[in-house]
């Protein structure tokens, strides 16, 4: 039941086969067996029982809201949840419990979904590997599935797993790692350079970052407020659709989201890919590239040439100055965003308190991390008044031209772009661990920032495993507030692509060695 | 021979100086809310009891641009005949004070709502304030932005408390001050802080100007830095906690798009006014400005000029003034001098407002209209004007009973009266039949004794002339 898709648990709950409760209380089990992940940095133990209640009650009177109603969900720990403590994975935010919800948070809730918990990611959301938050790295499901063992010739010496455990990707690694682990069926992340696409590819779940404008910020921290949006990470598209028909729409608390009424869709079940046309753009195949990533790419083309849609070459020129442009624009943001945390209204505020400076100083210092800071650092030097035409001005221009590059490519006739969503795939802890988060980050976002940069819908769909038996993912792109083609597209390819579940036994079987062997060391 | 004289003139002129004068003046609109949170705006409320999530900068938290504030800054600038710009941007200004909890300020810096306007102002001169000059200046920008939070120093305790309701302070103004010598470029500009009432605008200005001037004459440098000016002492000092020049890191405020306002002619067919600000709707809307007023006062009723201006100075005047002429048949020029001269004169001695006036429109008309039927003499009705404006609660009419100061307007009484007085005088009645006219006031005088000033004396001097020339 817990591997099911929305729509059948939905059906499943309808005709009474689970019950709310039941369903919420294998979650929150499974979370607890799971726990090794570190994928919750609070679990809502209470508030997600009491929910389970209303919704039973609910579907006993035969009024249920609809088809999230009584569904666990969790909700990356960047979105303020009222009375939830919400930490951003850092100093500064520890302990702070908002009092309101974010808009899209509200609009689950108001649809009888089934808050589970809050999930752990890159301090402030500034990463790619989940790995740089107070509560500790998030550690990718697959890494104890049946398929990456088998492929690496793992024995089953719990060292060496504990040692050799892999990146779940981020910065929404948490959310990431809840869906593709079962312990809920739908998770929010945000997305701002590739952050639930990145997961998503890693973990081998649908991570979806709809259009700028579409879904309402409000609530959600900033990182970098022209360019984030709240993800969407299922276990298949069909389910990321539903979510969005509950989340898109007009925010008149977001200044920013498109006044125009939405009406959600439901995907085709019948799709005639013939009609498309597919864009596959020659700057996006780099030398960094896996081999396997650029094999599943290619016969992911001959896939839609085969079924008669049309598969041509496009260019995105700019690409290669978005990387430089993004960091830009990027840390002007976030230093202007993390300005407000100072210590004197709510979060973390230091003992030190000689002055007003040297409490702000001192706070700032013990609350951020050396990204938050080093990103800080950077932003306020491109915005002093004698870089500011050099820097930020020009990194501006740069990301008109970047979207300029997918509007050219657009108006050609091309409906949806098919690229990589990562260089490769997940790489052990150790490993990613050698280079510093710039430096990851750099290389991580390379395939997914441009979507960022010109606002456009894009989703990550689980493809194919790679030779040691993880997932690699592939990343469509389509045109502004085009999610219904973007997703109709995506569900035609999931189709054929037929990827597989995770096998879980092995990794509740590390769960019992865990217990087991801390048994043993009390005995 | 010729001797070419070189004639070395050297005198030390002191060439004149030219002040330039620049006023930021933030004002805060009279809206129910504020500009950019959904909280309300009150006046004199508890400390932080009207903060809303974004104004405690609660991470997560968006600005929400406030209707009634663009339309507000529409007005100002349609009534300061400024440009309104169709595209203004909001900006993110950069700075860490304990007032600004989100460390950054929303202001429009790249490009405000309204641009080059002026204002012309008039003020009265000369020995008797009779003369008007009318001066002209230019408004550079108005600007919507985000008002700070207040701050309360208590050095006792080394503490500084917050409120961040930002309802207080209406009006504050920073002045800016250089001095050059005209036909040379502008000097360089100091910012004086801290001014809180016009009176210390106008000294605080006057200070600074003298001692930019006396620094330059004496060989000095004026610093660009912030002053504060202290009203103790009368001078500005400079403000110790800048260290340097600030940087705001000006950058484009990303949660608000650009503000596109529409007139009549760029407006699509299918939004309605409700849904758009609309420049030409707000200017069909405008109140008359004061200059309009005051022209049509003057046409209207015929008082002098420097009589509009006092009327549209004092709150509530105008209505009150053309209350009054309503009400009476007395001239409006005649009404003016009541108003003004003796009326207002009566609140400033109480230290009243007109709208406190124990004196309403309908009183005073109702006192006027006793003295246009000549039922009191003009000395009469200042005195009870003089009484009412104590407070007590009396009309006109009760009033002029109670003290008695109706005009006897009897015949008979009156000739009885005149003729006493005729018979004591015989003297002077002399005088007058020999042809000193002049000598008939003191017998106009005599009369107003006799009776009290309560002879009319208009209708003494008909009697009187008419029994003289018997």
């Amino acid at each position: 039941m817990l591997r099911a898709a929305l729509r059948e648990v939905s059906t499943a709950l309808k005709e009474g086969r689970v019950s709310p409760t039941e369903l919420c209380q294998r979650c929150l089990s499974l979370i607890k067996t799971t726990k090794f992940l570190n994928a919750y940095i609070t679990v809502t133990e209470d508030t997600a029982l009491r929910q389970a209640e209303e919704s039973e009650k609910r579907y006993r009177r035969g009024q249920s809201l609809g088809d999230l109603d009584g569904i666990p969900v969790a909700v990356k720990d960047n979105f303020s949840t009222a009375g939830i403590e919400t930490t951003c994975a850092s100093n500064m935010l520890k302990g702070y419990i908002p009092p309101y919800n974010a808009t899209v948070v509200q609009k689950l809730l108001d649809q009888g979904a089934v808050l589970i918990g809050k999930t752990n990611l890159d301090e402030f959301a500034m990463g790619s590997g989940s790995t740089d938050g107070i509560f500790g790295p998030v550690r990718n499901p697959w890494s104890y599935s049946r398929q990456y063992k088998e492929k690496c010739g793992q024995n089953s010496r719990l060292e060496n797993e504990d040692s050799s455990w892999l990146i779940a990707g981020g910065s929404s690694g948490g959310s990431a790692a809840a869906v593709s682990s079962f312990t809920c069926f739908a998770a929010l992340g945000s997305d701002t350079g590739g952050s639930t696409r990145n997961p998503a590819a890693h973990c081998g779940v649908v991570g979806l970052k709809p259009t700028y404008g579409l879904v309402s910020r409000h609530g959600l921290i900033p990182l970098v407020n022209s360019m984030d949006v709240p993800g969407i990470l299922t276990r298949c598209v069909d389910d990321a659709a539903t979510v969005l028909g509950v989340l898109a729409g007009h925010d008149p608390k977001d200044s920013t989201t498109v006044q125009d009424p939405f009406n959600p869709f439901e995907l085709p079940s019948v799709i005639d890919v013939s009609k498309f046309c597919i864009g596959i753009p020659k700057e996006y195949h780099i030398p960094g590239l896996s081999s396997e990533t650029l094999a599943v790419w290619s016969k992911a083309a001959d896939l839609f040439e085969n079924a008669g849609a049309r598969v041509i070459e496009v260019s995105l020129p700019h690409t290669c100055y978005s990387i430089v442009c993004y960091h830009v624009l990027c840390t002007a943001e976030v230093a202007s965003n993390m300005a407000r945390f100072d210590g004197l209204e709510y979060g973390h505020r230091s003992n030190i308190d000689k002055s007003t400076e040297s409490m702000y100083a001192a706070t700032r210092r013990e609350g951020f991390n050396d990204v938050v800071r080093g990103r800080i650092l950077s932003g306020n030097y491109f915005l002093l008044k004698q870089n500011y035409e050099k820097y930020f001005i020009k990194a501006q221009k740069v990301r008109r031209l970047i979207a300029n590059d997918f509007v050219n490519v657009f108006n050609s006739g091309v409906d949806v772009l098919l690229t990589p969503t990562t260089l490769r795939d997940a790489v052990p802890y150790v490993e990613f661990i050698k280079e510093d988060n710039r430096t990851r980050s750099a290389q991580d976002d390379i395939f997914t920032q441009a979507a960022n940069m010109s606002g456009l819908p894009a989703v990550s769909i689980p493809t194919a495993l790679s030779e040691k038996g993880l997932p690699i993912g592939l990343q469509f792109v389509g045109h502004a507030f085009q999610e219904l083609q973007l997703l109709t597209v995506a569900k035609w390819f999931e189709k054929q692509a037929k990827f597989p579940i995770l096998q879980l036994q092995e990794m509740l079987d590390h769960a019992d060695a865990l217990s087991h062997q801390k048994i043993s060391l009390f005995s | 021979m010729h001797t070419n004289y070189m004639l070395f003139l050297l005198f030390f002129s002191v060439a004149p100086w030219r002040p330039v004068v620049g006023l930021e003046i933030h004002a805060q609109i009279n809206s129910n809310s504020k500009i950019f949170s959904g909280s309300q705006v009150q006046f004199i409320a508890p400390p932080n009891s009207l903060v809303s999530f974004f104004d405690a900068s609660l991470p997560g938290t968006l600005p929400v641009l406030n209707r009634r504030c663009v339309e507000a800054a529409v007005m100002t600038g349609l009534a300061l005949s400024c440009s309104i710009n169709k595209k203004s941007l909001f900006d993110r200004k950069h700075y860490f004070y304990a007032d600004l909890p989100a460390g950054y300020q929303i202001t429009q810096q790249r490009l405000p709502i309204a641009v080059n306007g002026n204002l012309s102002y008039t003020f009265c001169v000369g020995a008797k304030q009779s003369q008007l000059v009318t001066k002209n200046v230019r408004i550079k920008r108005i600007q919507l932005e985000q008002d700070s939070g207040k701050s309360l120093h208590n050095d006792a305790r080394s503490q500084t408390l917050i409120d961040l309701n930002r309802a207080e302070g209406q009006l504050r103004v920073d002045a800016n001050v250089s001095v050059h010598h005209p036909g040379e470029p502008y000097g360089v500009r100091t910012e004086v802080k801290n001014i809180n009432s016009l009176r210390f605008l106008a000294k605080a200005v006057d200070y600074e100007i003298q001692r930019q001037i006396e620094e330059l004459e004496n060989g000095g440098t004026i610093l660009n830095e912030t002053r504060t000016f202290d009203y103790k002492l009368g001078c500005t000092i400079p403000m110790r906690d800048k260290e340097g020049k600030q940087d705001y890191r000006f950058m484009p405020e990303p949660n608000l798009p650009p503000l596109i306002l529409y007139d009549a002619k760029s407006l699509p067919a299918n939004i309605g006014d409700q849904q758009v600000v609309n420049i030409d709707w707000i200017q069909e809307r405008l109140p008359d400005l004061p200059s309009v007023k005051r022209v049509r006062l003057v046409e209207q009723y015929g008082i002098l000029p420097e009589h509009s201006f006092t009327l549209l100075n004092e709150d509530g005047l105008m209505e009150f003034f053309e209350d009054v002429v309503r009400e009476t048949q007395m001239n409006p020029k005649k009404v003016i001098g009541w108003v003004i001269s003796e009326l207002l004169g009566h609140l400033k001695q109480y230290d009243l407002t007109v709208k406190e006036s124990p004196v309403n429109s309908l009183s005073l008309a109702d006192l006027l209209n006793l003295l246009e039927r000549r039922v009191i003499s003009s000395s009469a009705a200042k005195q009870v004007l003089k009484e009412l404006c104590k407070g007590e609660g009396k009309t006109p009419l009760q009033m002029v009973k109670e003290k008695q100061l109706e005009l006897i307007q009897n015949q008979s009484e009156l000739d009885q009266i005149c003729q006493a007085v005729m018979e004591r005088h015989q003297e002077e009645v002399m005088e007058i039949k020999a042809g000193n006219r002049k000598v008939l006031n003191k017998l106009i005088g005599l009369v107003q004794r006799a009776t009290e000033r309560r002879a009319d004396p208009i209708l003494v001097k008909q009697i009187l002339e008419k029994k003289l020339s018997q």
